[in-house]
């Protein structure tokens, strides 16, 4: 038990935990922005490993790093906009267009990477974003290390998480996203097009989550590989209603999942050969559907999610 | 631009549009093989040849269209009601693992009862696992998406525990892999000199049983008229929770069985990479056939031709072949926009 205190109080222990949690604070809150607006977006499996892609091949390809985030960023909003416009103005299914985008964002990636890639067994690297300590912060007694010594994208989700809260609750703009999410007709009465909102927030809500993806290969593996989302998409989907759609809870639960995460890989060691790995690698599906039961009692569903608005049908 | 409901769509227009879609899917993907400096013609003739061109090609091909038809009517069954059951991947996996336990003869049955055993064993296995899932939709609202989602992580996890485990062949060189099926477990080959097996049959008559059952049965009509409206249906007195609970005993099963034949009929013994996304195409093939049980047939052989043949292009010419999954995919959104464009009409604003 000494040895579990003594990693919960560890500066390693939480500078992994929040590394491990980029991906998913970003992917949770691009999720949670399509969903305040009333579109469930199952691409973001796809979505994600398009960002992956994208980012590492224009830096592999002799580009800026924070280019190679623009551009994953850039590749992630058209996927949205593709997603968006199937379900917003044609009002298509949700669900299955977003399993459509999932699997084009996927096979594209592959294909592409295939293409640029021909004969490769180990995926090339590239030269990721290396940790930046802040001056004072990162002298800190262990948050200073945990907190403070990481790669730019992880301060870059930390901020996003402040800039879609105070957009959200604080804006216009904000205010028109969840009135299209919680009751179109009314946002339509008051001059809000119901259809431009939400195809922007899809939109944006996928750059985000494109950015999520392009964190793992700019600045957690340096390199771009098959199956490397790995279910990250689907877990910040469940994310989203741990979170109730608030984008603080949202923050609290991707760490409490990374820590989760950190902790039953650290665990895996101390453990070791006592139980199969397989245990370890099951508890975090587990706890994302134990969470999605203890939630789902009381989750307050935007009233709208995955309810098509067309302008004057009657509903 | 305005969308305008048709109120009668035409049948030729209902069965035109997933063909205008597919041919759609081959125009848009012609950008990616040309990029490829093949010539666009040459590929597609290749894939088509590689898919259909020969008794060899054929057969794999069907063999290949088995289990996607299986997890494709699994799809197609639970989306009329509204279930929306992504997990088909882990129950086909659920399935195949019973299927090789009971096949393996680990339980003390006679020969006889063993390819039987096995094929129904593999069908509870994936009824029971969507189940789960959808009790917990129709008592506590959890979304059942990203649960049946999570599962199919969750039960490869298990697959892989137990072959390198208790399931592990002590013959298997040190490969994760289970013991194979007795002799008696095995489903008949359809074809000498091919690989094509009695699942086939099993999948044909599933679909044919299916669109029975949708047609003319009162299950049939219960499913539909919950996946329309399940508070309308609540009203009309339809048990609709027990009507999800069927319908997941019916998909989670056929998705199951699709496990259990692959095991049967083709490879013998388990391994992880059983399955590359039959789970995951069968949801295409089920949009492809717009959830119409024959329709399936259709799709799955269209989907599984897609495979077989990018397989065949891709060892000729310098296409990857990703290519299929790129197709399927582009498929299944273009079918989407089709479907679209059947229920209503585009007029330009007024």
């Amino acid at each position: 038990m000494g040895e579990i205190a003594d990693l919960l109080l560890s500066a390693t222990f939480w500078a992994a935990t929040l590394r491990i949690a980029t991906p998913y604070i970003l992917g949770t809150l691009g999720e949670l922005v399509c969903e305040r607006a009333g579109v469930l977006n199952l691409g973001i499996e796809g979505i994600m490993t398009l960002g992956a892609l994208a980012g590492w091949m224009a830096v592999y390809q002799g580009a800026g790093l924070w280019t190679g985030v623009l551009v994953a960023a850039l590749a992630g909003a058209l996927l949205g906009l593709l997603h968006a416009l199937l379900t917003v103005p044609l009002g298509l299914s949700q669900h299955v267009t977003g399993i459509g985008v999932t699997l084009l964002g996927t096979s594209l990636s592959y294909y592409v990477y295939r293409m640029a890639l021909p004969q490769v067994s180990t995926p090339p690297t590239v030269e990721p974003f290396q940790p930046f300590a802040v001056p004072v912060l990162s002298d800190i007694p262990v948050i200073g290390p945990a907190l403070f010594t990481q790669t730019p994208l992880t301060y870059a989700a930390l901020a996003a998480v402040a800039l879609v809260a105070w957009v959200l609750y604080r804006t216009p703009a904000g205010l028109a996203v969840r009135m299209v999410g919680e009751n179109p007709a009314a946002a339509e009465a008051q001059g809000i097009d119901v259809t431009a909102v939400r195809v922007g927030a899809v939109v944006c809500g996928s750059a985000l989550m494109a950015v999520g993806g392009a964190f793992l290969t700019l600045s957690a593996f340096n390199a771009f590989f098959f199956n490397m989302i790995n279910g990250r998409g689907w877990i910040c989907i469940a994310l989203v209603v741990f979170a109730s759609w608030r984008p603080g809870k949202a923050l609290l639960g991707a760490v409490l999942f990374a820590a989760f995460d950190a902790f039953q890989l650290r665990l895996q060691q101390i453990v070791g050969p006592a139980l199969p790995y397989q245990v370890f690698l099951m508890l975090p599906y587990l706890l994302s559907i134990l969470a999605l039961v203890v939630m789902s009692r009381r989750a307050a569903y935007p009233r709208a999610l995955m309810i098509p608005f067309r302008k004057g049908e009657r509903h | 631009m305005l969308f305008e409901p048709r109120a009668h769509p035409s049948a030729a227009l209902r069965l035109l549009a997933p063909a205008g879609a597919v041919v759609a899917a081959l125009a848009l993907c012609a950008a990616l093989i040309a990029w490829t400096g093949t010539g666009v013609g040459e590929a597609y003739a290749l894939l088509f040849q590689g898919a259909l061109g020969s008794r060899f090609a054929l057969a794999e091909t069907l063999t290949r269209a088995t289990p996607l038809m299986l997890t494709g009517l699994a799809a197609a069954v639970a989306f009329r009601a509204k279930l929306w059951n992504i997990g088909a991947e882990g129950q086909l996996y659920a399935g195949a693992l019973v299927a090789v336990i009971l096949g393996g003869g680990m339980l003390d049955l006679p020969g006889w009862a063993l390819l039987p055993a096995a094929l129904l064993g593999g069908a509870l296995a994936g009824s029971a696992l969507l189940v789960g899932p959808t009790v917990l939709k129709t008592r506590l609202g959890v979304d059942e998406v990203v649960t049946t989602l999570l599962l199919n992580f969750i039960v490869l996890l298990f697959v892989s525990m137990m072959l390198e485990g208790p399931l592990k062949d002590p013959m298997g060189m040190g490969w994760p892999q289970s013991a194979p099926v007795l002799p008696e477990a095995e489903l008949p080959r359809l074809l000498e000199r091919s690989r094509l097996h009695a699942g086939l049959v099993l999948a044909l008559v599933a679909a044919v049983a299916l669109w029975i059952m949708n047609t003319r049965t009162t299950w049939g009509y219960e499913i539909k008229a919950v996946g329309a409206n399940p508070a309308a249906a609540g009203f009309a007195g339809i048990p609709v929770n027990r009507v999800m609970l069927k319908v997941a005993v019916l998909s989670g099963g056929l998705a199951g069985l699709a496990g259990a034949a692959e095991i049967a009929g083709l490879r013998g013994y388990l391994t992880l990479d059983l399955s590359p996304g039959f789970g995951y195409s069968g949801i295409v093939v089920a949009m492809l056939a717009q959830l119409h049980p024959l329709g399936v047939i259709a799709a799955s052989v269209f989907v599984a031709a897609v495979f077989v043949g990018a397989d065949a292009m891709s060892r000729t010419v310098a296409v990857p072949n990703y290519i299929a999954e790129v197709l399927v995919a582009v498929s299944l959104l273009c079918v989407l926009v089709s479907s679209f464009l059947v229920r209503y009409r585009i007029r330009r604003s007024p």
